[in-house]
């Protein structure tokens, strides 16, 4: 049974192969196979477009808001600079998750950050940093599923409940010229979670 | 003026410090390597791995403190960790110099007798690392190095005197949700790890590294793949992603060289959507420390659908039974059923499975083989949503249980009355991200009607499977890993009071207690410096306790306490008259 560490190596390489295939469909540019790994670690910046996180295959067509459902759930996503078709997916810390909230129940603030609508934040929880993947329908509030941390998108990503003590950061958006989604500005705040 | 030069001058001084490790900090100044000889006969007076011995039974021969002085027991020193979250690691004494991890995967040093701090080792964690169990088991002993598995997937060798490192090596990848939090185990020159994750549906092994260079011996897969035996108890690719994870240090016997891991529950949750049994999840795996090789395994519960992780390896204890002497492996199961399984020439035999709290999901067991037979209308399952007892966190989850030879009885912290119910459904696999099957809306938690308790200590005679005594907790669950020792005492902590506690191994009465900072998680010890005999545990609240004091607090008004944060290990005499 034992088993030598070669297969992880081929996973690694798949992995890279994905990014690579992402890289072809995104804001037009089908250019540039090459990872360059700074890029690829960056935060999301001023200019990205987005992709969709999960789900990818061939095609990665830049998000527009209509591809956000409608009142949750969220979608995962990552930013992707358009010049050299580079996915920002080098660390976790650079995901995104996106929301379509009717624009009348967001506060001010929240409401001066989206796009027809659609709203950003880290999708990293800032208590121990699990992806935060649950939608609570009914209260319209966004759950970690690790400890049950809780925000409140229209209300800035505030904590709602659970062990977390500071909010999501926000991330503004915009559109381009062809109407896709587009970073405006950069997460609004340290992303990640507690030390120790 | 003068204040200015003065801090201009500490400014100079502390600069000419910069290229130094940290903090100045002391050495050990003697130490006892650590053998393979000592590992396999600890002297009483230390306690040298996870359990204190490699047969699991979590008991110190030490009997200065008994039944008729433990009520003069008081703390002598206690050093603050600095850290917040689970503490659950033994604090590990050789010749009187203490080892304790935190979570964070931090290691410290300390004077078993003073309580002098002599070095701190921090990792330096990825900034992009999920922690989904922020907590550490504890550190393994050899010859003059530490080893400590780490939140981060590497095993680091430690230099035992001075806190550094030696290597550290990959064991897997983080970003796919790899992560560790056992204490190592020690054998044949080499040091064994398992790795957890099987909530991100990673696909768990046991894997062995020479203890010198670092270099992996071998790695075993706890779940066959196509092609090898018991790959067709599994449907498709469902193996690739099928849990099975390592997390709690395995037991060893030292005659027969083989090591004993619990495996975790499969992988997504949901049975239905990875149909057949699912060998190696919830089984015991008898492995070769030498080649890594499966010499015989055992599974608890097929195809499970509850959560119930196995991890916690069987204790080895030889048992008194109709007239002759098994060499036994006892398991008290998250699945609620104290398992005896017998270790022969032939492999691992079934001896018997007795429910020790309430469970109402199997309806028999195979006399021969311990197969359970499931009720199905209590199995969880895709768009099927069940009720079910004991919960998911189980009768007991992965606190160790305690053996007393002298009583021969077997100390379990279990959860009683506490039910379930859950239902799942198909989602997609995506590296590094939860893969439970079940979301918010799928988990449930009730309380048995008209319980009294969840929380209790109870004793069982392992050669009747009676239950001897049992200390129930009106108002907490119950996550306190156990000792036991040749003063004919059980102690332990692990509730939401914060008390720490010592029982009357025979009768099960209290006789001292000690409120704490925090609650106790962490496996106590016992050892000995200068013909002193001291107690020691780690408290420091966290993980699962807190996950379920959380929902529990939501069921109930009984159990709502807050039990605050941070780490703190306590070491305790009796006081002198
Ligand atoms: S990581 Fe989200 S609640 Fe802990």
């Amino acid at each position: 049974m034992a088993e030598s560490v070669m297969q992880l190596q081929d996973v690694h390489t798949r992995r890279d192969a994905l990014a690579l295939g992402l890289a072809l469909g995104c804001c037009g540019s089908g250019a540039q196979a090459q990872t360059s790994p700074p890029a690829r670690n960056l935060r999301p910046t001023a200019g990205d477009c987005l992709v969709r996180a999960v789900g990818v295959s061939e095609s990665a067509e830049a998000l527009r808001p209509d591809d956000v459902v409608s009142a949750g759930p969220q979608l995962l996503a990552w930013a992707k600079e358009p010049a050299s078709g580079v996915v920002r997916d080098g660390s976790r810390l650079n995901q995104i998750l996106l929301l379509r909230l009717d624009p009348e129940t967001l506060d001010a603030e929240t409401l001066a950050r989206a796009a027809n609508g659609v709203l950003a934040y880290s999708a990293t929880c800032t208590h121990a940093q699990c992806p935060v993947t649950e939608w609570r329908q009914e209260a319209g509030i966004l759950h970690c599923p690790c400890h049950g941390s809780e925000f409140d998108p229209r209300g800035g990503g505030r904590v709602v409940g659970g062990p977390a003590l500071r909010r999501l950061p926000p991330l503004p958006l915009g559109l381009s010229a062809e109407g896709s989604l587009e970073v405006a500005q950069p997460f609004l705040g340290k992303v990640g979670g507690q030390v120790a | 003026m003068r204040n200015f030069k003065r801090m201009l001058m500490a400014g100079v001084a502390f600069a000419g410090l910069a290229g130094a490790p940290g903090p100045v900090q002391a050495e050990v100044k003697t130490y006892s390597p650590v053998t393979e000889q000592r590992l396999q006969n600890p002297e009483p007076r230390n306690w040298l791995m996870y359990r204190g011995t490699y047969d699991g039974q979590g008991y110190s021969p030490l009997d200065k403190i008994n039944t008729s002085n433990v009520a003069d027991l008081v703390p002598v020193w206690t050093l603050s960790t600095g850290v917040m979250e689970g503490h659950q690691s033994p604090p590990i004494v050789n010749d009187g110099v203490m080892f304790v991890t935190t979570p964070q995967a931090q290691v410290i040093a300390v004077d078993a007798k003073t309580g002098e701090q002599l070095w701190r080792y921090k990792r330096q964690l990825p900034e992009d690392l999920t922690q989904l169990h922020p907590t550490n088991r504890g550190v393994a002993l050899l010859g003059d190095r530490v080893y400590v598995a780490t939140v981060d997937d590497f095993l680091v060798a430690l230099d035992a005197k001075t806190g550094k490192e030696i290597w550290a090596k990959e064991v897997e990848d983080y970003r796919k949700g790899h992560y560790m939090t056992l204490a190592p185990l020690v054998a044949h020159g080499k040091i064994m790890v398992g790795g957890s994750g099987g909530e991100y549906g990673i696909r768990g092994f046991v894997a062995a590294y020479d203890a010198n260079t670092g270099e992996q011996a071998w790695r075993t897969y706890t779940i066959p793949k196509p092609g090898e035996p018991g790959s067709d108890t599994w449907t498709g690719d469902t193996w690739k992603t099928g849990g099975g994870s390592i997390w709690i240090t395995g037991t060893y016997d030292p005659e027969q060289g083989t090591a004993y891991w619990g495996t975790g529950n499969a992988a997504p949750w949901m049975g239905n959507a990875r149909p057949g049994d699912n060998l190696h999840t919830t089984s015991v795996l008898a492995l070769d420390v030498d080649t890594g090789a499966i010499k015989a395994a055992h599974q608890y519960h097929h195809n499970d659908s509850w959560d119930w992780d196995e991890v916690d390896p069987p204790m080895l204890v030889d048992i008194q039974k109709d007239g002759r002497t098994i060499k036994g492996m006892v398991h008290p199961g998250r699945n609620g059923y104290l398992w005896t399984l017998e270790r022969g020439e032939e492999g691992i035999s079934f001896v018997s499975g007795v429910p020790f709290v309430r469970q109402n999901v199997f309806t028999s067991i195979d006399k021969k083989t311990g197969r359970p037979t499931y009720d199905e209308a209590r199995k969880p399952g895709l768009n099927k949503l069940v009720d079910f007892c004991p919960s998911l966190w189980g009768g007991k989850d992965w606190p160790p249980a305690a053996y007393s030879p002298r009583t021969k009885m077997i100390y379990i912290p279990a959860n009683e009355n506490l039910c379930g119910s859950l239902s799942g459904k198909m989602m997609d696999y995506v590296p590094g991200q939860l893969y439970l099957g079940a979301g918010l809306e799928d988990i449930g938690l009730t309380l048995f009607p008209n319980a009294d308790h969840v929380g209790e200590l109870q004793a069982w005679d392992l050669s009747t499977n009676k239950k001897m005594w049992s200390h129930p907790f009106a108002k907490s669950q119950l996550w306190g890993p156990v000792l036991a020792t040749g003063g004919d005492l059980v102690f332990m902590g692990g509730t939401n009071d914060r008390d720490f506690r010592a029982f009357d191994a025979k009768s099960g009465k209290v006789l001292w207690k000690q409120k704490t900072n925090s609650g106790v998680t962490g496996v106590p010890v016992s050892y000995e410096v200068d013909g002193v005999q001291y107690i020691a545990v780690q408290s420091g609240w966290g993980v699962d306790a807190q996950r379920m004091q959380d929902s529990l607090a939501k069921v109930s008004v009984d159990y709502r306490n807050e039990v605050p944060q941070g780490g703190v290990v306590w070491v305790f005499a009796v006081r002198k008259r």
